[in-house]
C-alpha cells in the first residue's frame, strides 16, 4: 500500500493511494456532505452533494469518485461549492413532492437534516407539483416515488449485499423512476426476496414500512375497550 | 430627561394555514409576559384591529398565499412593514396548503363539496382561489424565515430575540428543519 500526499483545504494530509478523496477527508476529520454515498457500497456520484474543487480541473469533482493521488491540491468548502450545495438540495425539494410534514421520514430524513445543514430555509425555485404513482403492492413495504431523490441506494445494496437485482432506475434525468424486476408493481417482483435492505438503506421517505393498519387498530380499540369499560362503571355508579 | 426607546411594533397575520403557527406562538407561554414588556402587538388575529397600520416594525406571516385576499393583505403588509418573515412551513414552502397544486383548482372544486352534501361556493364575496398555493416569498420579498410545522416555540423565541435586538434572524441546525 503506497501513501500519496496531498493538500486539502490547505492542509496537507495522506492518503492511501486509490482511495478516494471522501474517504481520505472523513480519515481528517475534513467533513464533505454527501445524500448518495455509504461506506460498503459502490460508489455513485449521484447526489452531487459531494463535490469539490481540483486544482487543474476545468469544474468541480465528486470527491465519492475522484482518487486521492500525489500532489491534488483540493477545496471542499469554498464560497462557490457551498453555494452550489444548496441550490442542488433546494432543486431536489423543488423537484418532487417533499412536503416535511406529511412524510413517514419526518425527522428522521437524511434530506430534511442536510437541508437543515446547509443552511436551506427556503427554497429559491419554483416547485413543479408533479404527481408521481405509489407502488404498495408489496405486502411489507411502500414505495412512493414523490419522496425519491433517486441516490439509489436501494439499487446497489439490493445487488451488492443481497444479491437479488431487483431494483433499477428507468428513465432518464428528472424522469428516473426506480423500478423493481423490469418495471412491475414492486408486490409481483419473482426477484425481492422481501428482505428490506433497500428500506434500511433509504435516505428519505420513499421506502418505508408499510403500517400494519389492522394490527395497529386491534391496539387502539384495545385500551379504548379498557376505558369504555371503567366509564360504564361510573355511569352506573351515577345511576 | 431621555425618552424610552420606541417599543417595537409586532404585528402577525394569518393567510391560508391552520393557524398551528399562532397557536405555537401562544404556547411561548410565559415568554410573552417579557415580550410585551417591551413589544406592541399590533394587528393579527390575536387582537382586535380590523385594518392593517402604517409604521410596523416586523410581521410573523403565517400560511401560503391561496386566495386573491391573502395576496392583497400580504403586499399590504408588505407595504407597511420593515421586517416581514414567513412564520411556518405554509409561508416558507406552501406545505400542506399547496398539496392542491397537485391538482386542477376546477377539479377539486367540483370534487370536494358535492362529495359531502353540498355544492361547490360560489359568489362575488368570496375571494378567488389563485391557480397555484405560494409560498410568501414568490410574491414579495421576505426578510428573515422560520420553518416548522409548526415552529416550535424556541424557534420562534429565537426569531423574535434577534428582531427585537435588530440581529439578522440565524436560526441553529436543529431549529431550521422543515416538518
Amino acid at each position: 500500500m503506497s501513501v500519496v500526499t496531498l493538500t486539502m483545504n490547505g492542509r496537507l494530509i495522506s492518503a492511501r493511494q486509490g482511495e478516494s478523496l471522501l474517504q481520505a477527508a472523513r480519515e481528517h476529520g475534513i467533513e464533505i456532505p454527501t445524500l448518495c454515498h455509504l461506506d460498503g457500497l459502490e460508489p455513485l456520484g449521484g447526489c452531487r452533494l459531494c463535490l469539490v474543487e481540483v486544482r487543474g480541473s476545468p469544474r468541480p469533482l465528486p470527491a465519492c469518485l475522484t482518487q486521492a493521488s500525489e500532489g491534488l491540491v483540493v477545496e471542499t468548502d469554498t464560497a462557490a461549492l457551498v453555494e452550489y450545495r444548496r441550490m442542488i438540495v433546494e432543486l431536489l425539494l423543488a423537484e418532487r413532492a417533499h412536503t416535511c410534514s406529511v412524510c413517514v421520514r419526518n425527522g428522521r430524513c437524511e434530506l430534511q437534516a442536510m437541508a437543515a445543514r446547509l443552511g436551506v430555509d427556503h427554497v429559491r425555485f419554483e416547485y413543479r407539483y408533479r404527481l408521481l404513482p405509489l407502488d404498495a403492492s408489496h405486502e411489507r413495504f411502500t414505495l412512493d416515488h414523490n419522496r425519491c431523490i433517486l441516490c439509489r441506494r436501494c439499487v446497489r445494496v439490493c445487488d451488492a449485499v443481497e444479491g437479488a437485482h431487483t431494483w433499477d432506475v428507468c428513465f432518464r434525468g428528472i424522469n428516473g423512476r426506480v423500478v423493481s424486476d423490469l418495471d412491475r408493481p414492486w408486490g409481483e417482483s419473482t426477484s425481492c426476496t422481501g428482505c428490506g435492505k433497500c428500506v434500511h438503506l433509504c435516505p428519505t421517505g420513499a421506502l418505508s414500512r408499510t403500517v400494519d393498519v389492522g394490527d395497529e387498530a386491534a391496539r387502539e380499540r384495545a385500551s379504548l375497550l379498557r376505558i369504555l369499560e371503567r366509564r360504564a362503571g361510573i355511569r352506573e355508579e351515577g345511576a | 430627561m431621555n425618552d424610552p426607546p420606541p417599543r417595537l411594533r409586532l404585528a402577525t397575520a394569518w393567510l391560508a394555514g391552520c393557524s398551528g403557527c399562532h397557536m405555537s406562538f401562544l404556547d411561548l407561554g410565559e415568554r410573552l409576559v417579557e415580550l410585551f414588556s417591551e413589544v406592541d402587538l399590533v394587528y393579527g388575529p390575536l387582537v382586535d384591529g380590523k385594518a392593517y397600520p402604517e409604521g410596523v416594525d416586523v410581521a410573523l406571516v403565517e400560511g401560503a398565499v391561496a386566495t386573491e385576499e391573502n395576496r392583497m393583505l400580504l403586499e399590504h403588509i408588505r407595504a407597511r412593514t420593515r421586517l416581514l418573515v414567513s412564520f411556518g412551513d405554509c409561508a416558507v414552502t406552501g406545505n400542506v396548503t399547496a398539496l392542491r397544486n397537485y391538482y386542477p383548482t376546477e377539479e377539486l372544486l367540483a370534487a370536494v363539496y358535492p362529495a359531502a352534501a353540498g355544492c361547490t361556493p360560489a359568489g362575488p364575496e368570496l375571494p378567488a382561489l389563485l391557480t397555484r398555493v405560494l409560498p410568501l416569498h414568490q410574491i414579495v420579498a421576505v426578510d428573515a424565515f422560520i420553518p416548522g410545522c409548526p415552529p416550535e416555540p424556541d424557534r420562534i423565541w429565537a426569531a423574535l430575540s434577534a428582531l427585537r435586538h435588530g440581529e439578522t434572524v440565524r436560526l441553529g441546525e436543529e431549529q431550521r428543519t422543515f416538518g
